[in-house]
């Protein structure tokens, strides 16, 4: 575990891509007064919002609120009507080799023959071809151990509950050591054992990567959270993006567990974004 | 006569050329059929298959009115499985919504116009010997066009292994990845339309389907990944195709329909044991629930 830790550190420290500052700190996602709409139906309109390198931040809203549209915009999977998008200092899709991505409902075939290190072996692929090598398998490892799912490395991915099959997909996120990893919806349908395994290893990559979580629960999140960004209807228009304030809660407060503590959101206290360095209220 | 001393009797050539052409497609049906069967592509490549009919009446047609004379009914055969395989692609990426009655419309039109050129065309042609093969018509252009594919399908899967596998498992996650999903697919389809034309020869165009999907399938229930897959289902196929031969020699059969009931009685089998062995997996479970 300390192994792929410290290759994710140093893929950190030695990041190539020199990223956008916004108030001095540099940024790891920027976008700029972002449009978007399918067809005539607008999702999202002048969106602007930035996340600091290393921060953990959750997006939050509630379903058909534009959550998932700013995650495909950020994956390069989708392009803006208008507005612009930085991803670690570039245009999305140039910034795929840095970015782990854990999906919602990962496409499952339930017949497909395929182990779990295999799958966590995808998180090695490169766009351009070429096959895996010592060096995929040394990282493969690693992010079996960072994700706690070690001990599933030979098993058939069609074996495994839900919450293990949502951590082996963090470990095939964790594989290409990302500088930002992006989760949606990481906790649905998890049983609480493997919630804690869960925010135990985002806990360790705390401030090493950059990681956004997002996830419908408007009221409370991860105490691991620094950055609450709320998505929603805004002054009659759609998808707007703002930043929360968020206070830590008593212990079996909050329904989830989130592996430990939690931070109740505010959502009568906005942070200017010139003002966003740090936790809220 | 039995089936080896047919083989081994210099003055039955056709019969050595039916038992090689047997091998050389295992390779195709195994590595393209696995590729088929987990991306659950069977339907394009069904519609392209039978659309290939198109091509061969037209080719017939053409040939026999002195209109393209000699045209050879695989170059018709071929110019439709790629008209075919690039139109099914388009619509699959650009009007998903729509893929289903194109793919339909494609796979029924196609062999209409079989149909009706066969029909026009002078002289005798027999539809049947296209729908279901005959091993009688396989050439030694054909084996090499087998092999030549094979070693060309085998190299292309070995080379881009990694993206073909995450492309069939996890499409969306491939593209976070870099890969063109959509040019795997359109080439995937493309080297289906191709090998349809050349299989096809041995177990005619209405089989060729089974026979990309009957040994990957049972292979799929035994083999633990992709790569496993790709080898069984070709051995398995090696075995269904000689084992067909040999069977359809003995007893006066179509070696085409003998090939692909072997193939379908094995996979309904494989099927059946895997449901038995699950309900039996889901009792004990039922009766020792675990902690977790």
């Amino acid at each position: 575990m300390g192994d792929g830790m410290k290759e994710s550190k140093d893929r950190v420290e030695a990041g190539p891509t020199p990223s956008t500052h916004v108030h001095g700190r540099p940024t790891a996602v920027r976008f700029d007064r972002v449009s978007f709409a399918y067809g005539i139906d607008p999702v999202l309109a002048d969106v602007s919002f930035h996340i600091h390198e290393g921060e953990f931040a959750a997006l939050i809203g509630p379903n058909g609120s534009g959550k998932t549209t700013i995650l495909r915009l950020l994956l390069g999977l989708a392009a803006p009507s208008s507005g612009s998008i930085e991803v670690l200092g570039a245009p999305p899709h140039t910034a795929l080799e840095s970015l782990g991505y854990v999906p919602q409902n990962a496409a499952y075939d339930p017949a497909f023959p395929i182990s779990v290190a295999e799958v966590v072996r995808m998180g090695r692929l490169r766009g351009g071809g070429g096959r895996y090598g010592p060096e995929d398998r040394r990282a493969v490892d690693a992010a079996l151990a960072q994700a706690d799912v070690t001990e599933l490395r030979d098993r058939p991915y069609s074996a495994l509950s839900g919450g293990q099959r949502r951590r082996v997909l963090v470990a095939r996120a964790l594989a290409s050591n990302p500088r930002l990893l992006v989760l949606d919806e990481p906790t649905a349908n998890m049983d609480a054992e493997s919630e804690a395994r869960l925010f135990r290893a985002l806990g360790e990559l705390k401030g090493k990567a950059t990681v956004l979580v997002v996830t419908h629960d408007t009221l409370f999140v991860s105490d691991l959270t620094d950055a609450v960004l709320c998505v929603g209807e805004r002054d009659g228009r759609p998808g707007s993006v703002v930043r929360h304030a968020s206070v830590p809660v008593a212990h079996g407060l909050a329904p989830g567990t989130f592996g430990g503590g939690a931070l109740q959101v505010l959502h009568d206290t906005e942070i200017p974004p010139e003002d966003c360095c740090g936790k809220g209220a | 006569m039995s089936f080896l001393a047919a083989v081994l009797d210099p003055s039955l050539p056709f019969v050595r050329n039916a038992l090689l052409a047997g091998i050389l497609s295992s390779v195709l049906f195994g590595v393209l059929g696995s590729v088929v069967t987990v991306k659950r592509i069977a339907g394009l490549a069904g519609a392209i298959s039978h659309a290939v009919l198109g091509g061969i009446g037209l080719a017939l047609f053409l040939a026999a009115k002195g209109l393209a004379p000699g045209l050879p009914p695989i170059a018709g055969a071929l110019a439709f499985a790629v008209l075919s395989a690039g139109l099914i692609g388009v619509v699959s990426l650009k009007a998903k919504q729509r893929e289903d009655t194109v793919i339909n419309a494609i796979w029924a039109v196609g062999m209409s116009i079989g149909v009706l050129f066969i029909a026009k065309t002078p002289g005798y042609a027999d539809p049947m010997s296209y729908l279901f093969g005959n091993i009688l018509l396989i050439s030694g252009r054909d084996l090499i066009l087998m092999a030549v594919l094979s070693v060309l399908v085998v190299a292309g899967a070995w080379r881009f292994y990694p993206q073909i596998e995450a492309s069939a498992f996890d499409e969306e996650f491939a593209r976070t990845r870099g890969v063109r999903t959509d040019a795997v697919f359109l080439v995937t389809l493309a080297v289906v339309a191709v090998s349809v034309v050349v299989l096809q020869t041995f177990v005619g165009i209405v089989m060729v389907i089974a026979m990309l999907t009957l040994p990957s399938g049972t292979a799929g229930f035994a083999a633990r990944n992709l790569r496993g897959m790709m080898i069984l289902a070709s051995l398995l196929s090696a075995l269904f195709s000689v084992g067909g031969l040999a069977l359809s020699w003995e007893t006066d059969l179509p070696s085409g329909a003998v090939v692909v009931v072997l193939s379908g009685a094995v996979f309904l089998g494989a099927s059946g044991l895997r449901m038995l062995a699950g309900g039996r997996r889901s009792r004990q479970k039922t009766a020792r629930p675990s902690g977790k």
